[in-house]
This record gives structure tokens, C-alpha cells and sequence, in this order.
């Protein structure tokens, strides 16, 4: 359905490899509006999925990005738009 | 008066037994952990045996969020303090965070953790490397990892001195709980069974490398060569004594005294410092050598730290007067892990008024000491000495009793 390179599939996949879910939480229900926080993703976890993010698809995001994209659509969002960014480039 | 600092309830992982029911088991029969190295390919190495926790995966016990995050010295010790918790019968999440606290001991920090991130750091390069390989390898990882996970927000810490960390990590708990805190989660886990680790430990030379699991370890023995390394360990759940009476706890035993001494500067021919331990830690618990039932020893098994360990023994108790007992010769030395686990043994063995043996070795008798072999052995134990050594000069001595009643 999406046209976007980094779907919200690709994100929990690698949140999943990278930082695991916590036992109360199901990422297969709506959670693209959902605050990471209450996700059970803290900073860190954040951290690493960003790293897990830059290294899978070749691009550098930075922490102020990071910081602003609190739930799972800001952060697919800005990744797609760094792909587009670098298309174009 | 001094507030009096029980135990009431044991979470244990060790090479002979994954959990209290079956360590206990093994430990009374003298059924040893100690075999050839399974976690890696030990054949480049020189010493090829280890104690090795059997049959622990960690999925089955832990949320998937936290196994990305962890070493397995820190899963097991998650894993143990939940059942030391439910032994104890503390339910963590219905009581107030603050009354809480986690004090435990590290020999090495998560080394198999450290060991795969530093792998990725120099063939990939940094982006490669875990972002919790931060706090992971951490020496304090244990301590705060089990305090987010039950939500305990009193006195925490880590103690590091080696394998006498185990007894000053309990000490400390019980200096906190004298402060206030009414519970403290203590005792250590520790593991290290991966190459960097083994390098690490190889490099204090008192490793055998004698590749029968049977007279690898022979602490006390004229053929004494070195120990086996070995991972595990024991968390211990401490109380104030009157607030587990209220609840109706279980009492093991109580934390009745502690001493802990560093060692003269090598070389100096001054006498070691284990006597003054123990005979601080007698000395804190107001009690005489003659009311000690048993002592549960350091047990190095290097020739010269056997003679130092049967001197101060028999210096404070008597040649042969006193009930000697190293079951660790069936899980190998465990670092910070191993007196925490001698404690629980201890307990163990007050409740069921059996000493475990010591397996394989066979005591020179010019050491002067009433080691028990073979099986088992029957006796009333009220009062337990726990002694550890780390290496570089740490001495550590706990003196545990059966707790007073009323």
C-alpha cells in the first residue's frame, strides 16, 4: 500500500531486532500515533534503532530528529524524507 | 540496640543447579557442575574445564524487550532475584519503592556482552556497536537493571573486590537496612565463560589446566594446582528481622557479623589479614569460636593460599576443632557469584542440619583441618562462617545464625 522506501513495517521490524518489545505492549496493534515512551522505548532504545535505521539504509540522522519524532509516524516520516533528500541529491 | 538483618529468601544459579531445589539437591550429594567448556571452543586454551549454569534460557523468564540489553551474567541474575523474591514472598510491584534498595557485587561486568560489541567495533566499525553495550558491560549493570525491573528506588550499589565482594555487598545491605530500608536485595551473580573473560581470568596464573573434571580442583590437596572458573551465583533477599516477624516471613537465618581486612603488602612476611576477618566478624556477632558450627572456606586451592587459609582458621578456631566444608569444589570459583551462593548453602544446610561435602580433594592432613568429604554429614548448624578471598588483598568474613525468635 505505501510508496514510501521505510514503512512502519521496516521500523517495528528493526525495533524488534534491535530492543525487543516489553510484556505488556503489542506492536501488531495501531501504533503509529502511540508515544514511543509508552511503548516501553526509552531514549536508548531510540538511539539504537536510529543506528539500526542509518546503517540498513545508508543515511545519518541526526539527534535533533531524533529528539523531535516521539512517536513511530514522526520517525517514519523523517526517515522517508532524508531518502527523498538523498534521491534527489 | 542494633536493628537484626535476616534473610528470608534465595534465588540461586549455579553449575550444579539452576534453582534452589535442584543446587540443593546436587550440593548435598556431592554431584558436581564442573566440565569441559561448552560455551566456546576451549581447545586453544589452557584450561579447558568450567562451571557452567545448565539449562537457562533466557526467553523463557524475561520480556524480549530486555534481552537485547543484558549479558548473561545480568539474566541470570534478573531471573534469580525473582525467585528470591517469590521464596521470600515479596511481591515488589504492591510495595513502596523506596523502602527497597539493590546492593550487588561484580567481578568483571558483562565480558561476553563487551566481548561481541568490541568484536563489531573493529571489523565493522563504531556504527556496529549496540548502543547498550553503554551500560551493559557495567560492573553496576546488575544492580540497576534489577532495581528498574521490581521498581526499587532505596540505597543501591555495587561492591568490586573480587570474590570477597559477594560478602561485602550483603555487609553493605545490611549497613542500609541498619539505616532504614526495610528490604534490600543483595548477593551477586556473576559470568564471564567467553574467550576475553577466560583470557582475563587466565591471566591471574591460578587457573588449572588439569583436564580431569575430577582432579581439576582439589583445594586443600597436596596435588593442588589452581581452581576451575566457574559462573552463577546466589541473590539473597535481606530484611529487617522485626518487618519480615510482622509478615510472616520464612527466617533463613540472620547476617549476625561481619569483617572484611586487606592483606600486607606482598613480599612483607607479614602475617595475611583472613585471621583479623574472621575474628572481626566473631567479634561484630558477639559470639565465641567454640558456637561456630561450620566454616565455609575460600578454598583457593594454590598451595601457599590453602596454608594461609588453614593457619587463620586454626589460629582463631583450633587445629580440627571446627567443621571445614568447600562445596564449591563442585561448581568451581565463581568470583563475586561464589560466597553469595556459600551463604545460601549455608542456610540450606542450617535447615536441614547437613553440612555438604567437599568432592574430590583429599586434605593434607598437615593443614590441620576438619574438612568434610565424602558425603554429607550430619549436624545441628545454628552458626555459619562464610569466608572470602579476592585477588590483590580483599578479605571477607560473614558470620550467619539461626535467627533469634521473638
Amino acid at each position: 500500500m505505501s510508496t514510501q522506501p521505510f514503512t512502519i513495517e521496516d521500523l517495528k521490524r528493526i525495533l524488534l531486532e534491535g530492543s525487543g518489545a516489553a510484556e505488556d505492549v503489542d506492536l501488531d496493534t495501531d501504533i503509529l500515533d502511540q508515544e514511543f515512551e509508552d511503548l516501553g522505548y526509552d531514549s536508548l532504545a531510540l538511539l539504537e534503532t536510529s543506528s539500526r535505521i542509518e546503517r540498513t539504509y545508508g543515511i545519518t540522522i541526526s539527534d535533533s530528529i531524533l529528539a523531535d519524532a516521539t512517536t513511530p509516524r514522526a520517525l517514519v516520516g523523517a526517515v522517508n524524507e532524508h531518502l527523498a533528500e538523498d534521491a534527489a541529491a | 540496640m542494633t536493628t537484626s538483618v535476616v534473610i528470608t529468601g534465595l534465588g540461586v544459579a549455579a553449575p550444579n543447579g539452576l534453582g534452589k531445589e535442584d543446587f540443593w539437591e546436587a550440593t548435598r550429594e556431592g554431584r558436581s557442575g564442573i566440565g569441559p567448556l561448552t560455551r566456546f571452543d576451549g581447545s586453544g586454551y589452557p584450561a579447558k574445564l568450567a562451571g557452567e549454569v545448565p539449562g537457562f534460557d533466557a526467553k523463557e523468564h524475561l520480556p524480549s524487550r530486555l534481552l537485547p540489553q543484558t549479558d548473561r551474567m545480568t539474566r541470570l541474575a534478573l531471573v534469580a532475584t525473582d525467585w528470591a523474591l517469590a521464596d521470600a514472598g515479596i511481591k515488589p510491584q504492591e510495595a513502596e519503592g523506596f523502602e527497597m534498595g539493590v546492593v550487588t557485587a561484580s567481578s568483571s561486568g558483562g565480558f561476553e556482552f563487551g566481548q561481541n560489541e568490541l568484536r563489531k567495533l573493529w571489523s565493522k566499525g563504531s556504527q556496529h556497536v549496540s548502543a547498550y553495550q553503554s551500560f551493559a558491560w557495567f560492573y553496576a549493570v546488575n544492580s540497576g537493571q534489577i532495581s528498574i525491573r521490581n521498581g526499587m528506588k532505596g540505597p543501591s550499589g555495587v561492591l568490586v573486590s573480587d570474590q570477597a565482594g559477594g560478602l561485602d555487598a550483603v555487609a553493605h545491605a545490611r549497613r542500609q537496612i541498619r539505616k532504614g530500608t526495610g528490604m534490600i536485595v543483595s548477593g551477586s551473580i556473576d559470568a564471564s565463560v567467553c574467550p576475553w573473560g577466560w583470557v582475563a581470568q587466565l591471566a591471574s596464573g591460578r587457573l588449572s589446566t588439569v583436564e580431569d573434571p575430577a582432579r581439576a580442583y582439589l583445594p586443600f590437596d597436596p596435588r593442588a594446582a589452581g581452581h576451575v572458573a566457574g559462573e552463577g551465583g546466589a541473590m539473597l533477599i535481606l530484611e529487617q528481622a522485626d518487618k519480615a516477624r510482622r509478615r510472616g516471613a520464612r527466617i533463613y537465618g540472620e547476617v549476625a557479623g561481619y569483617g572484611a581486612t586487606f592483606d600486607p603488602k606482598p613480599g612483607s612476611g607479614a602475617e595475611p589479614g583472613l585471621r583479623k576477618a574472621i575474628e572481626l566478624a566473631l567479634a561484630d556477632a558477639g559470639t565465641a569460636p567454640g558456637d561456630v558450627d561450620v566454616v565455609f572456606a575460600d578454598a583457593a586451592a594454590v598451595p601457599e593460599l590453602d596454608r594461609a587459609e588453614a593457619d587463620a582458621i586454626n589460629t582463631v578456631f583450633g587445629p580440627r576443632a571446627v567443621a571445614v566444608t568447600a562445596p564449591k569444589t563442585m561448581t568451581g570459583r565463581l568470583y563475586s557469584g561464589a560466597a553469595p551462593l556459600d551463604l545460601a548453602t549455608a542456610l540450606l544446610a542450617m535447615e536441614s542440619g547437613l553440612i555438604p561435602p567437599s568432592t574430590n580433594t583429599e586434605p593434607d592432613p598437615a593443614l590441620g583441618l576438619d574438612l568434610v568429604t565424602g558425603d554429607a554429614r550430619p549436624a545441628r548448624v545454628n552458626t555459619a562462617l562464610v569466608l572470602a578471598r579476592g585477588h590483590g588483598g580483599f578479605n571477607s568474613a560473614v558470620l550467619l545464625r539461626t535467627a533469634p525468635t521473638g
